[in-house]
């Protein structure tokens, strides 16, 4: 009963999506404000219909409804609650569910929150929003129905996938999706200004916290995916360059060029088209990133689902949203005025150095990923492109990103003083010279490559500093008023600090991985692996029972110089339902050094294959994304967004809350 | 600017568009994986065989057909696929070169000592270089050669019965009339 309320719920939410898609839209070309104000309660009703879809679906999950196919097939009842609830999403149907879940709560707090946008405008934000929402519906409704019944029910499901099963996972996709989604907001905006062929300051204000929002979860997502796979494959890596991966790291790249681009329409009122067609591009590339990991047209080890109808279903809608808001784009885009010049050499300039890289960055890996396609397409041989291509195209153009990075915010608006800039980098640079200098010196003729990448991170990271502590005017002038200064400093340029040096943290940890070292042998019980200085004594292995699981569970202990340091505890288990085996890495973290160590096969001679991993400053890189990620969140809070429009920041004397 | 500068963007996604709905549309199947060495003259290779004796080359294998079989004992998969060799190297008489990739000579000698050896002979990859020249994923993987040295047919993982039945012995007959 309570599914064919989801179901129903679900085909009432595509009717209001069709109404929601189309009456604020004629309403606002009319002018007819009873039409346009459809669109809030519309937006309003479509949220509670979905979330009633939604909640019926977790409800069939947790109560391990086995008449239901979705749930049959992905879940199971010893499956722990946790894992009942991410399997609502771990699985093909109920994850586009999800999306559209987030879609809606996108679109209601659009509504809900757009009391000072433009009529008109708002009620065409609305209408994409609800036309991407009508897809959506539709796609779910006619191909990928998670509310299908099974008769007669079987007595227990097939389970989740046992990869799948983990906390690092169980979250991956909701952050994900919240980041795609989120761009759908920017998008809508782009399409509601070319249809309106207008883009000012304050419709930039709109779209740069919706943009900044998405990218911060979709920064935590694409690090929560990629510390998955560093702590479950049992590989020590971290991010293969696989098309899954890829897939969500380009709307992340051009993404990241949006919210820069966009801060340059809201200052200085130009880079409008770009900027419209940034936004139009990085939802687009979340579009094909939901739908190339799932229709099978990418074959790889995450692929879910091979189905014909589903890949024709799929197309066309990218053809329809991708296709027609960049044929919008032609028709409309070079009608958008720009607003202020500026010289080659300024913040602007920087700014657009910025974003040329990164959409060349975007560009370079999309190529990469989607070659083989191309190559499958017309015929040619199956190749994979591998990460020698990608380290070798993509690392370059990082390089000047790093330095842009550290320059960029010391230049002036409109024209900037190069020489002024690079004299108050000093300290960065001196601080990049000694890490260069230490880091050979450590690690004597090791990989330069790595030493020169610490050194660039580091002159990023410093530089990022140094140009919070200009702002200060740190040190010139007293203390007391550098430190009002920095009381006073808005919440977005500290946001921007922080998220800068965040980057810079994880270029160093990437970096860094160039000196891991590993080593792999087979351990009898009571034999020694060396590794990185420390000594790892396989004690003993045990069975031990899980929820849905066994584990062989090895006692390790690690000693360096003698002295024991911790034990380790690396677990393989078994998955009785699926007959499936995953690895339970033990590792343990601190600031400078990882020591990974993973149980591998028995060779039924007492002995085991163990893998361990000595990597320097690894953890860096995921530290530094959430760092990212936060500086993006203190960016968020700065009041200016919440303010609003411009014309009320004039009038109000609010001091800075207190929160 | 002009004008059509702005019509690039989507010129570019229609094309993109139109790669992505071929493969969708010719109805081949993905999970397929056509070896680019196909119709190739044999990767030139001289590996140590692991009876000893004279080493086994692209060249030795000349003038008749064989089926080229990339194993090692660490392997699970050849496991499953062991029992399907056995009965071809046995009832069929098949030509099996058994290539040992990326294995300790010790361990497939044990490996085949054990569980029954179906090659004629077995080479020595001990770095896997050859498999690499081959173009082998991962193993098992089958390799048909020609009289005149040439692969006509790539088989990825493990092989079975219908696959024996319906493709390899087929073309093994094929080959061998011609």
């Amino acid at each position: 009963m309570i599914i064919e309320l989801g179901h129903f719920a679900l085909i009432l939410a595509l009717v209001v999506a069709v109404v929601q898609s189309s009456v604020p839209l004629l309403g606002a070309s009319r002018h007819n404000h009873g039409w346009m104000a459809v669109a809030r309660p519309a937006a309003l009703a479509q949220f509670v219909l979905v979330f009633i879809a939604m909640a019926a679906l977790t409800h069939a999950y947790i109560t391990s409804d086995f008449t239901v196919i979705n749930v049959i097939e992905n879940s199971h009842t010893d499956k722990p609650l946790l894992y009942k609830v991410s399997g609502v999403w771990g699985n093909h149907e109920g994850s586009m569910l999800l999306w559209v879940f987030i879609l809606a709560i996108c679109s209601a707090a659009v509504a809900v929150f757009s009391d000072n946008l433009p009529r008109e405008l708002r009620a065409r934000v609305l209408a994409v929003q609800g036309m991407i929402s009508v897809g959506f519906l539709l796609f779910i409704l006619f191909t990928s129905n998670p509310f299908l019944r099974a008769f007669p029910p079987p007595s227990n499901g097939h389970g989740l996938n046992p990869v799948l099963q983990d906390p690092g996972l169980a979250f991956h996709p909701p952050f994900l999706y919240l980041g795609y989604v989120g761009f759908s907001v920017s998008f809508a905006f782009a399409v509601a200004a070319l249809i309106e062929g207008r883009v000012d300051a304050a419709w930039a204000r709109w779209v740069r916290p919706w943009a900044l929002a998405s990218w911060c979860a979709l920064t935590v997502g694409i690090a929560l995916g990629s510390w998955w796979a560093y702590y479950t494959l049992g590989w020590g890596g971290w991010w293969f360059w696989d098309p899954v991966e890829n897939a969500s790291f380009m709307p992340w790249l051009v993404g990241t060029a949006l919210i820069h681009s966009a801060i340059v329409v809201e200052k200085r009122d130009t880079l409008k088209s770009w900027t419209i067609l940034l936004a139009i591009i990085t939802f687009s590339l979340s579009l094909v990133g939901t739908f190339l990991v799932r229709s099978g047209v990418l074959t790889s080890v995450h692929a879910f689902a091979v189905d014909p109808a589903r890949g024709s279903f799929i197309l066309l809608l990218l053809l329809v949203a991708i296709g027609g808001s960049l044929t919008l784009y032609a028709a409309r885009a070079p009608a958008l005025k720009s607003g202020g010049v500026f010289a080659p050499i300024s913040r602007e300039g920087a700014l657009v150095l910025n974003n040329i890289l990164l959409a060349s960055a975007a560009a370079t890996v999309f190529l990469g990923t989607l070659y083989p396609l191309f190559l499958d397409a017309v015929g040619g041989p199956k190749i994979t492109v591998g990460p020698p291509y990608f380290n070798q195209t993509f690392g370059p153009i990082m390089v000047p990103v790093l330095v842009a990075l550290a320059a960029g915010p010391l230049l002036a608006w409109k024209r900037g003083d190069v020489l002024g800039a690079v004299q108050r980098l000093w300290i960065a640079f001196g601080a990049a010279f000694l890490v260069v200098l230490g880091g050979l010196y450590v690690t004597q003729g090791g990989p330069v490559l790595a030493v020169l990448g610490l050194g660039l991170a580091a002159f990023t990271g410093v530089g990022a500093i140094v140009e919070w502590a200009d702002r200060l005017r740190l040190l010139r002038i007293p203390l007391g008023q550098s430190f009002g200064r920095a009381v006073n400093l808005p919440r977005a340029a500290y946001g921007m600090t922080i998220a800068h040096v965040g980057f810079a943290l994880s270029v160093a940890g990437i970096s860094a991985a160039a000196f891991s070292v590993e080593h792999i042998d087979i351990v009898k019980l009571g034999g020694t692996l060396e590794v990185g200085g420390y000594s790892m004594k396989l004690v003993k292995v045990d069975e031990i029972p899980g929820p849905n699981f066994v584990a062989e569970d090895a006692t390790i202990e690690i000693t360096r110089d003698g002295a024991l340091v911790t034990i380790a505890h690396p677990q393989r288990r078994f998955f009785e339902v699926q007959q499936q085996t995953t690895s339970l890495t033990s590792i343990r973290s601190s600031v400078l050094a990882d020591l990974y160590v993973a149980l591998g096969e028995s060779d039924s001679k007492g002995g085991w294959t163990i893998r361990a991993y000595y990597k320097p400053l690894i953890s860096w890189i995921w530290l530094g994304a959430l760092v990212m990620a936060a500086g993006g969140m203190v960016s968020l809070s700065d009041r200016r967004w919440r303010v609003g429009a411009a014309k009320r920041l004039r009038g109000s004397a609010v001091p800075a809350a207190a929160e | 600017m002009r004008k059509s500068l702005y019509a690039l963007p989507v010129l570019l996604f229609l094309i993109v568009a139109g790669y992505f709905a071929v493969p969708l549309f010719s109805g081949r199947d993905p999970h397929e994986l056509p070896s680019a060495m196909i119709d190739k003259p044999l990767p030139a290779f001289d590996l140590p065989a692991l009876a000893g004796g004279a080493n086994i080359s692209n060249a030795s294998l000349l003038g008749r057909v064989v089926v080229i079989n990339f194993f090692a004992s660490w392997c699970v998969p050849c496991k499953v696929e062991h029992p399907v060799l056995m009965r071809l190297a046995t009832k069929e008489k098949l030509p099996l070169i058994g290539i040992a990739y990326k294995d300790e000579p010790a361990a497939s000698q044990k490996e085949l000592t054990n569980g029954g050896d179906p090659y004629l002979q077995v080479a020595i990859d001990r770095k896997g270089l050859t498999g690499l020249d081959f173009g082998v994923y991962g193993v098992p993987e089958t390799y048909v050669v020609d009289k005149s040295g040439h692969i006509r047919k790539r088989f990825v993982g493990p092989l079975n019965a219908e696959t024996v039945e319906r493709e390899l012995l087929p073309l093994l007959r094929e080959l061998n009339r011609s």
